[in-house]
C-alpha cells in the first residue's frame, strides 16, 4: 500500500511541475512582453507596477530562470500581487473565492449523482423502451441547452414573472440581519437556479455512462448464472449487477473534478456569484497575469489533489488496482 | 492463414442503427443541417449584413420569417450563415482534435512502457486537470479571438478523453492475431500502427468526433457570451444569441431561434453519435 | 484639464425629464441600491480609472472645487478662491470645520499631501498631468493653500476637482515607500464626503452610510449599496424586478423595453445629452488618410442621421466637432457634414481615387481603397455603427473590413502601438474646453492620447493659447476658431453625441435634471417616509 502511495506521490509531483510549466506558458503566449496593461487609454504603466512585474517574472533573466523562481514562490503560496489597482496578494483573492465555487459545484455534482444514477439504471433495465428514449432525450436536451440562455429564461420566469426566486447574487442585502436559519434559506434560494442549471447540463454524461456500464455488467456471465439460479430480478439487479457497475462511476467522479474548480465560469458570471470562475473571467479581461497564473496553477493543483485522493481511496477499496498498477 | 482483421461491415452497422429511431432522427437532422449550411447563400432571402433602420427588432413576419435584429438585419439569413460558421468551428476543431488523438493514442497504446506513461500521465492527465473553459478563455484572450484561434484552441483542449479510449483499444488490438502475424511478416512499427491497428481503433474516434462537433458548437456559444467567441459582424448562433439577450423580453425571436438551433443541433449530433456508438460496439450485437 | 477618459458616455447636459408626483416631505432614511458591472478596483479613486470607483469615490471623498447644476465652477472644500492678476497664482481658502470621517479636521496640509502624491512619478495615477504644471505649491496657513503655475493654466481650477486624501492617515506610510494600494485606506477609506464607508464584500457589494457630520448637511438617503453584477442583462432583469433602484438604459431598452405602465410607475426615466461623442478616427500617418479630401469625402459619405435613428433610436445628436452642444464654448455655427454621397465621390476622384470596372471599388496607382475598421468588443452601439459605416463607404467605392477587438488587446496592440488604419471610439469630455492632450502635435508618443497623430500648427497655437488665459470671452473665440478648423479638416469624422438614459426608482424625490445631469444634488435626494422600502 505504501509503495502505491509513494508512486502516486512521485507522479503527482511531476504532474504538478508540468501544470506549472503549462500555466507559465499560457501567460507568455501574449504577443509582446506581459507588461502591465491598464484599462485606461491615458494611464501608463508606472514605475511601481513595472517593479512588481519585474519582481514576479524577473523579466531580464532567461525564461527557465523566470519559471524556476516562480515555481519556488508558488510552493510557498506566494503568487505575487494582483495587477489590478487593489494590489492585493493573489492568494488572498483566490482563497476567499474557493469555498463559494467549491460549494456550488459540490452541490451540483451531488444533484447530478442523485438523479443520474437512477435514471441510468432504469434506462438500462428498460433498454429501448419508451422510458429509455424519454430519458435519453431529456438528458441530452439538458446537455444541449446553452447555459446562459437557459439561465436568462429561468431568471425571467422564476425571478420576475413568478417572483419565487431571487434573480442573482449569493445572498440578500439584509443577510447580515437575518437569523441563522433564515440565512441558510436565503443562500439556498439564491443558489437554486445556478445549481439546477449546472446539474441539468451534467446529467447527460453520467446517466449515459451509468446506463452503459450497467448494460455491460448485465451481459456478464455471472449475472446469467444468478438469473439461471432463479433469483428474483431485483436481487440480481441490486445485489450483483449494480455493485459492479458503480465502480467505474467513481472513476468518473475523478474526471468531474476539474469541473469542481473551474466549471462554473458562465453560471457565476450571469448569476453574479463571487466565485473563482468570476474572478477568472475578470482577470483574463484585465490581463491580471498573476491572478490568471495563480488560478490555473491552484485550480489544476486542487484537481490533482482530488484525483490522487480518489486514487488512494480506490486503492484501499479495490486491491486489484494496486496490483494492476504495479504491473503496468 | 493470415487472419483478416474483424471488419465492421457497413451493412451490419446500418442494420443496427436502423433499430434506434432516435439515432436515425438525429442523423437526419445532422445531414439536413449540413445541407442547409452549405446551401446558405442560396437559401438566404437577404444579405446577412444588410441592415434596415426602419425595421429594427421586427417580430417574425412573412417578409422576415424569423424577425429582424437591432439594426434591422434579417435573422433567418444570419442564422443560415451562422450555421456555416458554427459548424465549421465544430468540424475544424474536431479535425484538429482527431489528428492529435490518433497520433497520441496510437503511439501511447502501441509502444507502451515509458512512452506510454509519459504521454498518458504526463500530457493527458495534466491537460485533464486544467479547468478547460478557463484555459480556453485565457488562451483566446491572449491571442485574440479570431476564428482560427478559437478552432485551434477548442481542438487542442478537447482531445484527451478520446485519447484514453483509443489507447485502450490499441492496447487490446496490439495482441490480436492479425497484428501479430503482420509483425511476423516484417511489417514495421509505423505500418503496423497506422495501417493495421488504427483503422480498427477508429470506432471511439468516430463517435467522439460526432459528439465533439456538438460540444464545440456549445463551447463557441459560451465563449460568445463572455465576448471571446467569433466576433461580429460574422454571424454565429452564439453571437446572435448573446447580442439578443439584452432585449430578450421584447425580442424573443433573437433568443429563441438561435437557442433552439443550438439545442437541436447539439441534441441531434448527440443522439446520432450515441446511436453510432451502440451500433458499432461489437459486444452489443450479440 | 486633460479630458477624463472613459468609454464614451458620462452624463451631463440638457435634460427632458419625466418627473412623478409624490407625497410627503423630505425625510431621512431608506437605501438606494445601485449596480456596478465590475468589482471596483480600489477606494483611492486618484489611482483607479474605472467609473464605478469614481462614483463611489465622489460620495466618500470631497474635492476643492466642483461644477454646479449649470456646469459652472463652485467651491466644495474651498469656500472661495482668488486668481492673481498675472493669472499665475491661485489661492484657495478652505472651509473651516470640515471633519474627516475619523474626526480629524481637514486642513491645507491634506491638500498639499494630495498634490505631492499626485505628482510623484511612482504614483499609478492617470490624472497627474495638470498638477505637473504647478511650479510651486505652499501651505500658507491652516486653511489657505496657494499654487503657482509656470504659465497661466485655465483648466487648473477644474483640475482641483481631485479627491483630497487624508494626510494624517497616509503620509507616513507613503514616505516610507509603501504602495498606497496595499494600505487599509484602499479597502476601508476615510474621507470627508457625504457618505461613510461601511463594508466591501469583494465581488458582492459595497455599502456606504450617510455621514451625519457632513459639512453640507446630512444626506437624506441613509445608505447607498452597490451590488456587483457582471452581466448587463442580469442588471436589467434586477431593475425590472425592482431589486435595484438605479441603472442606465441602452437606447433599445429605453424605447422598447421600459415603455409599459408597470415600469413607468415604478421608475422615472431621464434623458440628457452625454458629455462625450463618438468618432471615426484615422491613422493620419497613413498617406491615404493624410489627404484632407479623403476624410471630408468620408464625412459626406456617412449618413449620421441614419446612425442616430438606427443605432441610437433617435436618442442623440449629430456631432459637428469635439465639443458638446450647449456648453459656453460650443460654436453653434459649425454644422455637421450633411449626407452627400455624390460630393463624396467627387472629392475622392479629386484625390486620385478612380472607380474601376471590377466591383466598383476605387483604385489609385493600381491599389484598391480598402482598409480595416476596428472598434472594441462589448459595445453594441459602436459595432452597429461600424456596420452602417461599412455599408455607406462601400456605396462610394471604399472597401471596409470590420474587426472587433477585445478591449485590452485593442488598447495595447492597436492604439498604443499606433498599429491601426481606422477605428471607432469615443471620448468622454470634462467640463473645460481644453483638449490639448488630444490634438496637440507633441502628444503623439506611444502612451499619449493623440493616437491619430494629428499635426496642425495653427491648432497647436490655439490649443496653447486656450489654456493660457482665464478670460472666458477670449477662450470662447479661440475654441470657436478651433472648431472651425476641425470642421474643415475633419481629422476624424465626428459622428454623434449620444444621450445618457438613467432611470431611478420613482419613490426617490428631489431629482432635478439640469445641464449637469441628475447626480449633482445627490445629497438632496430623499424618499418620503411612507414610501421607504429598506428600513434598516
Amino acid at each position: 500500500m505504501l509503495r502505491y502511495i509513494a508512486r502516486l506521490g512521485i507522479i503527482s509531483t511531476l504532474q504538478m511541475l508540468a501544470i506549472t510549466i503549462l500555466a507559465f506558458t499560457v501567460i507568455h503566449l501574449a504577443p509582446g512582453e506581459p507588461i502591465v496593461l491598464q484599462q485606461d487609454l491615458q494611464a501608463r504603466a508606472t514605475g511601481a507596477q513595472r517593479e512588481s512585474l519585474r519582481q514576479l517574472f524577473e523579466l531580464d533573466k532567461p525564461l527557465y530562470v523566470q519559471y524556476w523562481r516562480w515555481v519556488n514562490r508558488l510552493a510557498r503560496l506566494d503568487l505575487g500581487r494582483s495587477f489590478s489597482p487593489d494590489g492585493r496578494p493573489v492568494w488572498d483573492k483566490i482563497r476567499e473565492r474557493i469555498p463559494i465555487t467549491l460549494s456550488l459545484n459540490l452541490a451540483e455534482i451531488c444533484l447530478i449523482y442523485l438523479l443520474a444514477v437512477p435514471l441510468g439504471v432504469f434506462a438500462a433495465v428498460r433498454r429501448h423502451s419508451f422510458f429509455d428514449r424519454l430519458t435519453t432525450v431529456f438528458v441530452f436536451i439538458g446537455f444541449a441547452t446553452p447555459d446562459f440562455w437557459l439561465a436568462l429564461l429561468l431568471m425571467i420566469l422564476f425571478g420576475i414573472q413568478l417572483g419565487w426566486l431571487p434573480i442573482s447574487g449569493l445572498r440578500s442585502l439584509n443577510w447580515e440581519y437575518l437569523g441563522l436559519a433564515a440565512q441558510v434559506r436565503d443562500v439556498a434560494s439564491h443558489l437554486v437556479l445556478p445549481i439546477f442549471i449546472g446539474a441539468f447540463g451534467g446529467l447527460a454524461g453520467l446517466s449515459r455512462f451509468m446506463r452503459g456500464s450497467l448494460l455491460e455488467v448485465i451481459r456478464q456471465d455471472y449475472i446469467r448464472t444468478a438469473q439461471a439460479k432463479g433469483l428474483p430480478e431485483h436481487v440480481v439487479l441490486y445485489k450483483h449487477a449494480l455493485r459492479n457497475a458503480i465502480l467505474p462511476i467513481v472513476t468518473l467522479l475523478g474526471l468531474s473534478l476539474p469541473g469542481l474548480i473551474g466549471g462554473s465560469v458562465i453560471v457565476e458570471t450571469i448569476f453574479a456569484i463571487p466565485g473563482m470562475g468570476q474572478l477568472a473571467v475578470q482577470s483574463v479581461f484585465a490581463r491580471d497575469y498573476p491572478v490568471v497564473m495563480g488560478l490555473l496553477a491552484i485550480g489544476s493543483g486542487l484537481t490533482l489533489l482530488g484525483n490522487r485522493l480518489a486514487d488512494v481511496c480506490y486503492g484501499i477499496v479495490d486491491p486489484r488496482i494496486r496490483v494492476a498498477r504495479r504491473s503496468e | 492463414m493470415i487472419q483478416r482483421p474483424p471488419s465492421v461491415g457497413v451493412a451490419a452497422v446500418w442494420h443496427q442503427l436502423k433499430k434506434n429511431r432516435l439515432a436515425l432522427a438525429g442523423g437526419a437532422v445532422v445531414i439536413l443541417l449540413g445541407v442547409v449550411a452549405i446551401a446558405a447563400p442560396l437559401l438566404s432571402p437577404y444579405d446577412p449584413a444588410a441592415y434596415d433602420v426602419k425595421r429594427i427588432l421586427d417580430p417574425p413576419t412573412r417578409e422576415h420569417p424569423l424577425g429582424t435584429d437591432q439594426i434591422g438585419r434579417d435573422v433567418l439569413s444570419r442564422m443560415l450563415y451562422g450555421a456555416r460558421v458554427s459548424l465549421v468551428v465544430g468540424f475544424v476543431a474536431v479535425g484538429i482534435a482527431i489528428m492529435i488523438v490518433t497520433a497520441v493514442g496510437v503511439v501511447a497504446g502501441y509502444y507502451g512502457g515509458v512512452a506510454d506513461s509519459i504521454i498518458m500521465l504526463g500530457v493527458v492527465d495534466v491537460m485533464l486537470t486544467f479547468p478547460r473553459f478557463f484555459l480556453l478563455l485565457a488562451v483566446i484572450a491572449m491571442l485574440q479571438p479570431s476564428i482560427f484561434v478559437i478552432m485551434a484552441v477548442i481542438g487542442l483542449t478537447g482531445w484527451m478523453g478520446v485519447a484514453r479510449l483509443v489507447r485502450a483499444e490499441v492496447l487490446s488490438l496490439k495482441e490480436r492475431d492479425f497484428v501479430v502475424s503482420a509483425r511476423a511478416l516484417g511489417a514495421g512499427d509505423f505500418s503496423l500502427m497506422f495501417k493495421h491497428i488504427l483503422p480498427n481503433a477508429l470506432v471511439p474516434v468516430l463517435v467522439s468526433a460526432v459528439l465533439g462537433v456538438a460540444g464545440a458548437v456549445l463551447t463557441e456559444a459560451g465563449l460568445s457570451f463572455l465576448g471571446l467567441g467569433v466576433q461580429p459582424p460574422a454571424p454565429t448562433w452564439g453571437n446572435i444569441l448573446t447580442d439578443g439577450k439584452a432585449n430578450i423580453e421584447i425580442a424573443w425571436w433573437l433568443s429563441v431561434f438561435p437557442g433552439m438551433a443550438i439545442l437541436i443541433t447539439v441534441l441531434s449530433y448527440n443522439l446520432f453519435g450515441e446511436g453510432l456508438r451502440d451500433a458499432l460496439d461489437p459486444r452489443l450485437r450479440q | 484639464m486633460a479630458a477624463l477618459l472613459s468609454l464614451g458616455a458620462c452624463g451631463r447636459g440638457e435634460s427632458t425629464a419625466e418627473p412623478a408626483t409624490g407625497e410627503g416631505g423630505p425625510a431621512f432614511g431608506d437605501t438606494l441600491v445601485e449596480a456596478a458591472i465590475g468589482d471596483i478596483s480600489g477606494l483611492i479613486p486618484n489611482i483607479t480609472s474605472d467609473s464605478a470607483s469614481h462614483d463611489i469615490g465622489n460620495l466618500i471623498y470631497s474635492n476643492l472645487i466642483r461644477t454646479d447644476k449649470s456646469l459652472r465652477l463652485e467651491g466644495e472644500l474651498a469656500e472661495r478662491w482668488e486668481i492673481s492678476r498675472d493669472e499665475l497664482t491661485i489661492t484657495f481658502h478652505l472651509r473651516k470645520g470640515v471633519k474627516w470621517h475619523d474626526g480629524e479636521e481637514l486642513t491645507a496640509h491634506d491638500v498639499d499631501f494630495t498634490y505631492r502624491y499626485m505628482i510623484d512619478p511612482k504614483t499609478p495615477t492617470a490624472y497627474a498631468e495638470p498638477f505637473r504644471q504647478v511650479r510651486r505649491a505652499e501651505v500658507v496657513d491652516r486653511y489657505t493653500y496657494r499654487v503657482t503655475y509656470e504659465k497661466p493654466y485655465a483648466p487648473a481650477l477644474l483640475s482641483w476637482g481631485i479627491w483630497i486624501l487624508p494626510r494624517h492617515i497616509l503620509e507616513a506610510t507613503w514616505q516610507a515607500g509603501v504602495d498606497l494600494r496595499t494600505t487599509r485606506q484602499n479597502r476601508h477609506p476615510v474621507g470627508t464626503g457625504p457618505y461613510l464607508f461601511r463594508e466591501w464584500r469583494t465581488g458582492e457589494k459595497i455599502v456606504l452610510e450617510a455621514n451625519p457630520d457632513y459639512f453640507e448637511g446630512r444626506p437624506y438617503l441613509n445608505r447607498v449599496v452597490y451590488r456587483i453584477i457582471p452581466d448587463q442583462s442580469t442588471i436589467f432583469l434586477e431593475l425590472k424586478a425592482r431589486n435595484i433602484d438605479r441603472a442606465g438604459l441602452t437606447p433599445i431598452q429605453y424605447r422598447r423595453q421600459t415603455d409599459y405602465s408597470a415600469f413607468r410607475s415604478a421608475f422615472n426615466r431621464y434623458r440628457y445629452l452625454a458629455n462625450g461623442y463618438a468618432y471615426l478616427g484615422f491613422n493620419l500617418l497613413d498617406p491615404r488618410f493624410a489627404d484632407k479630401r479623403v476624410r471630408q469625402a468620408m464625412a459626406y459619405a456617412i449618413d449620421k442621421h441614419e446612425i442616430i435613428e438606427g443605432v441610437l433610436l433617435g436618442l442623440g445628436q449629430a456631432a459637428a466637432g469635439p465639443y458638446k452642444p450647449g456648453t459656453w464654448w460650443y460654436h453653434p455655427d459649425v454644422k455637421p457634414y450633411p449626407f452627400d454621397p455624390a460630393r463624396a465621390k467627387a472629392l475622392l476622384a479629386e484625390a486620385g481615387w478612380k472607380p474601376t470596372q471590377r466591383d466598383g471599388i476605387l483604385e489609385r496607382d493600381g491599389k484598391p481603397f480598402s482598409f480595416t475598421l476596428r472598434t472594441n468588443q462589448g459595445n453594441l452601439v459602436r459595432q452597429q455603427t461600424a456596420e452602417i459605416i461599412q455599408r455607406r463607404l462601400g456605396a462610394v467605392g471604399i472597401d471596409v473590413k470590420i474587426h472587433i477587438v477585445e478591449w485590452a488587446a485593442f488598447i495595447n496592440t492597436f492604439i498604443r502601438k499606433r498599429d491601426f488604419e481606422a477605428l471607432i471610439l469615443g471620448w468622454g469630455l470634462g467640463n473645460d474646453p481644453d483638449q490639448y492632450d488630444l490634438w496637440h502635435s507633441s502628444k503623439t508618443g506611444p502612451d499619449e492620447l493623440n493616437h491619430i497623430s494629428y499635426k496642425n500648427p495653427r491648432v497647436d497655437e490655439l490649443l496653447e493659447a486656450g489654456r493660457r488665459t482665464f478670460e472666458e470671452a477670449r477662450r470662447k473665440a479661440i475654441y470657436g476658431e478651433l472648431q472651425e478648423i476641425m470642421a474643415e479638416e475633419q481629422p476624424v469624422v465626428f459622428l454623434y453625441v449620444p444621450e445618457t438614459l438613467p432611470v431611478v426608482s420613482s419613490r426617490v424625490r428631489g431629482i432635478e435634471p439640469a445641464p449637469a445631469g441628475i447626480s449633482y444634488n445627490f445629497i438632496k435626494w430623499y424618499v418620503p417616509a411612507n414610501l421607504q422600502r429598506y428600513t434598516r
